[in-house]
């Protein structure tokens, strides 16, 4: 096996030689070196592993990634990460995206691969803004931002990503923060860990156009009281002294004492919990979730799709052009 | 009007006389089975050994309601004794299953042809739906057809008086009565659809029983109840020496996509999203799934084209298929096929537009935007099928183009081909050529991912390759896969794309002349005219014409030698079904000759009589000049 033989990677392994042209300061640098660290610690093989984006300053993504890469049009990665895995399920695919690409532009590949259930990982960089296009407001952005193509406010309803994912049955929801590596690397080993299309969405801030806008939530002097980590199997506990908690009380989510707090389960028959926790971000009284949502199995699209052309080579025997040009009824003419 | 009746009497042997070819067109409700009645009608004739050629002819609607003139449907086939190359112009005989069926056709009919109705469906309540003022039966308006009246739900029922089936069931039996009827006429043989029947409805024996009954209680009503004066034998035809199947466009576009992928020895997957009249291209690979085709029906067109860009830049090729309106959807995703130089094969079976348009009509109006509609310079080879014999071959050579040159290709067909079913002269397939790829699996020395061969292509490295990992994108590059703005850069790449497209050139034969190397008007044709042409060749020669025709099978970029064929003719004369596309081609790429542009887009084919008209109105003309 040539496998053994070879050299642990480290996170330079997954370094590629491009210049990183994001702003100075931008969240997404922080996503880039926790990705490549989590590469090398997880023994990825560049060769198998393709990054997959569209369009927008998180699709740069793949270019500083040295594993495949292919940066596509706007909104259309998933649909092109569909035709790479059914070609070879046996690529290890990333998807990287934002809240512009996938929500608005790319909205219905989004709800499609999810429901397919491919066996990919979605990144969706949400900052709320479109940043590449300089500053006008996403399907993510809160009523009545102001921007240059909003002068007097947007009147639109943002999007609740976790709740469009779970609306779309994902398999895997997760949302996390750039600023915190650790939380991040965590939630990508339970992503990398799923069989079937994982969602995670990840804060992240746009230093330009939207600096700062989670900042009353993740700033690190405030995110023990303002977030709560979905733990699968833990108590849904928070606050900087763990004293606070959360429990259900029939369709609603209530503050409680850390003992009185219910367990998290992210993969009950149905999505209900996961959906009442993603709505809690309307509710300033509320901590932000972050974490899994849900986690559950389901049939694989990419394995399904073979799985029935081995079927057919099966039951029918492997094919032979003769066999479709011969068809039917033949005669001839002497 | 000369109506035989079905209370005549029968009368003794009739004689059979020998006919060259018929033209047959049958015409009822959209629920009435006319693509069942005609699809058989056809088989039976291939069987036996006529030539034939087929036009389907159906709404989009697919129930329209009962009785309306929209909800029509039908089917017309030519069969034969001799080669012959289209579905004719007008048909020899009608058969209307009710007053909407016949109000439609009756203007193509033949004058003094054979019109077969159905009286049981000319109530008042049905003459209302197909918004008939008076019933044509009686009121004089078909005088000059010769019209053969049948009350065929009466007959059908008594046939079927002891079948279990409901009476709604029975009257379901109807086309089968009438193709009955017209087997008589036309002396075919039953055998081919009574056991067509029993596989079709093996689970339903009841089915089977009543629609086999029906089918020889038509066929005995033709032999016993002298409706015609008579009936026919259309004799085999002298096709040349081959073995032979019927088939339709579609199926045949589909078995040479698959073969085109196994001669580039890569896995076929085959990404749609169902359009008319493309449908049944995802339906029939779906089918083949034993030959390692993979078929993924998309949410829309656009991931329809970039699920199978994504598979090609797995190493696979990826092709999808659709019409018209989902070739504009579509046009971003070229862009970037282009731009990466991934291989891929995109069907358009063009159908009328724009927008929605014809949706189940005839048209040829998506050359210019095939080879021209993007954003930015974006060139892209384009071949077109002309038949449904020749689709198999042009497919695989839409696939070599791709693998070859590292390119998108578009495979034109249109809604004539996709339907239309004729004799195919089954090809040797041991002397089909492979092409197979070969992946890059090394970096040798000054080995860049937009480096050229000899054909400008460039290396096709699939991921999964150690060592060789790259990233590519729809931004501009330079030849190391790098993003670059570079002015120099951007002139190199584009000029490079441009001529890696016309050396495909250097690939495709220069077509051939039928008929004289030089004269007064060659006649030059692209796509499903070619039937037309070629009959309208005949005709006119038989007038005494030395008439020259050629035709385009690849039509970007446009075979070498044009221009000196065209220089052996005082004008070209370039009949399509859109408004002079080719022409406007042709002007720009083989400028200096004069062009002839003739124009015609009505949802259906030249009639070949328009062409044989526009032959000698355009050389009356140029001999005036």
């Amino acid at each position: 096996m040539t496998d053994i033989a070879q050299p642990a990677r480290t996170k330079k392994d997954f370094v590629s030689d491009q210049e990183v042209r994001w702003c100075p300061g931008c969240g997404d640098y922080a996503i880039l070196s926790a990705m490549q660290k989590f590469m090398a610690d997880t023994g990825a093989d560049p060769a198998k592993t393709v990054f997959v984006s569209g369009i927008g300053c998180s699709s740069r993504f793949p270019y500083y990634m040295n594993t495949y890469g292919f940066h596509t049009i706007h909104g259309r990665a998933p649909a092109i990460a569909t035709g790479v895995k059914v070609a070879n399920p046996e690529l290890d695919v990333w998807i990287v995206t934002g809240d512009g690409d996938s929500l608005s532009i790319g909205g219905n590949h989004l709800a499609h691969i999810l429901r397919r259930n491919l066996d990919v990982n979605i990144l969706l960089f949400n900052n709320e803004i479109y940043g590449l296009t300089k500053g006008q407001y996403s399907p993510t952005s809160p009523v009545g931002t102001r921007k240059k193509s909003t002068p007097m406010g947007s009147v639109d309803r943002p999007f609740e990503p976790v709740q469009f994912a779970l609306g779309a049955q994902a398999t895997f929801v997760a949302r996390t923060i750039d600023q915190d590596q650790k939380h991040m690397t965590k939630v990508l080993h339970a992503a990398a860990a799923h069989k079937g299309t994982s969602f995670i969405e990840i804060l992240q801030n746009c230093v330009i156009f939207n600096k700062d806008f989670y900042s009353a939530n993740v700033d690190k002097k405030v995110r023990p009281d303002r977030t709560v980590d979905l733990s699968p199997g833990e108590p849904l506990v928070y606050g900087a002294d763990r004293d606070k908690g959360l429990r259900f009380s029939g369709f609603e989510v209530e503050r409680c004492t850390a003992d009185e707090a219910d367990v998290w389960q992210s993969s009950t028959r149905s999505p209900a919990p996961a959906v009442l926790m993603s709505g809690m971000r309307e509710d300033a009284e509320m901590p932000v979730p972050i974490g899994i949502f849900r986690d559950v199995e389901a049939t694989v699209y990419e394995t399904a799709v073979n799985a029935q052309v081995e079927d057919a080579i099966a039951t029918k025997g492997a094919g032979e052009l003769k066999d479709l040009v011969h068809d039917g009824e033949i005669w001839t003419v002497d | 009007m000369t109506t035989t009746s079905a209370q005549d009497t029968p009368a003794g042997e009739l004689p059979l006389q020998q006919l060259d070819r018929v033209v047959i067109r049958f015409a009822g409700d959209s629920g009435d089975g006319m693509q069942v009645t005609g699809n058989q009608f056809t088989r039976t004739s291939a069987l036996f050994g006529n030539d034939l050629a087929t036009l389907p002819d159906f709404p989009a609607e697919i129930r329209a309601p009962i009785g309306t003139r929209p909800g029509v449907s039908g089917f017309q086939l030519q069969f034969s004794a001799t080669h012959i190359h289209t579905p004719g112009d007008e048909p020899d005989v009608l058969v209307a299953m009710n007053p909407a069926a016949l109000m439609v056709n009756i203007g193509s009919l033949k004058k003094g042809g054979v019109l077969v109705v159905n009286t049981d469906a000319f109530r008042s309540t049905d003459l209302r739906k197909a918004k008939c003022d008076t019933n044509p039966l009686t009121d004089g308006s078909l005088d000059g057809f010769r019209v053969i009246e049948v009350d065929i739900n009466t007959r059908v029922k008594e046939a079927l008086a002891d079948s279990p089936l409901s009476s709604r069931d029975k009257l379901r039996c109807k086309n089968f009565y009438t193709l009955g009827l017209m087997y008589w006429v036309y002396s075919r043989p039953l055998e081919p659809t009574l056991e067509w029947l029993e596989e079709k409805f093996k689970s339903k024996p009841d089915l089977v029983e009543a629609n086999q009954i029906a089918l020889r209680a038509g066929y005995n009503a033709g032999d016993i109840r002298e409706l015609f004066q008579g009936n026919y034998e259309v004799p085999k035809a002298k096709l040349p020496q081959g073995t032979y199947r019927n088939i339709i466009g579609n199926q045949a576009l589909a078995i040479g996509l698959v073969a085109g992928a196994r001669l580039a020895g890569v896995k076929l997957v085959y990404c749609s999203y169902p359009i008319t009249p493309a449908s049944s291209v995802l339906e029939f690979l779906a089918s083949y799934k034993n030959h390692g085709v993979v078929t993924v029906q998309s949410e829309d067109e656009i991931a329809a084209i970039c699920g199978a860009i994504g598979a090609s830049f797995s190493g696979a090729l990826g092709m999808t298929g659709t019409s018209g309106p989902g070739m504009a959807l579509k046009g971003e995703a070229m862009g970037l096929a282009i731009a990466t130089e991934l291989p891929l094969v995109i069907v358009n079976v063009q159908r009328a537009g724009p927008s929605t348009g014809m949706p189940t009509k005839v048209e040829q109006s998506d050359l210019l935007s095939s080879i021209f509609g993007r954003n930015g310079d974006a060139p892209m080879p384009v071949v077109a099928i002309s038949r449904p014999s020749d689709a198999f071959a042009l497919a695989i050579d839409a696939c070599r183009i791709a693998v070859q040159f590292m390119t998108p290709v578009i495979l034109l067909s249109d809604n004539f081909i996709a339907n239309g079913a004729e004799p195919w002269s089954l090809p040797d397939l041991d002397a089909l050529e492979p092409f197979p790829v070969e992946f890059t699996t090394e970096a040798s020395e000054g080995f860049q991912s937009y480096g050229r061969d000899a054909k400008l292509a460039r290396p096709w490295v699939k991921p999964g390759t150690p060592g060789m990992e790259f990233r590519i994108g729809g931004l501009e590059k330079d030849p190391d896969s790098n993003i670059s703005y570079d002015s120099d850069n951007h002139q190199m790449m584009t000029d490079i794309r441009h001529q890696k497209v016309r050396n495909v050139a250097d690939t495709i034969p220069t077509p051939e002349i039928d008929g004289p190397a030089s004269g007064k008007l060659l006649i030059v044709g692209w796509g499903s005219t070619i039937g037309i042409l070629t009959q309208a060749v005949i005709n006119l020669r038989k007038d005494g014409h030395d008439v020259s025709r050629m035709h385009l099978t690849h039509v970007w970029p446009l075979p070498h030698g044009l221009d000196e064929i065209f220089s052996k003719f005082d004008a070209v004369l370039v009949p399509e079904m859109n408004v002079g596309q080719m022409t406007r081609l042709l002007r720009s790429e083989v400028p200096d000759h004069e062009y002839i542009p003739y124009n015609k887009v009505t949802g259906h084919p030249f009639r070949v009589s328009e062409i044989e008209a526009e032959y000698v109105r355009a050389l009356n003309e140029l001999g005036e000049a």
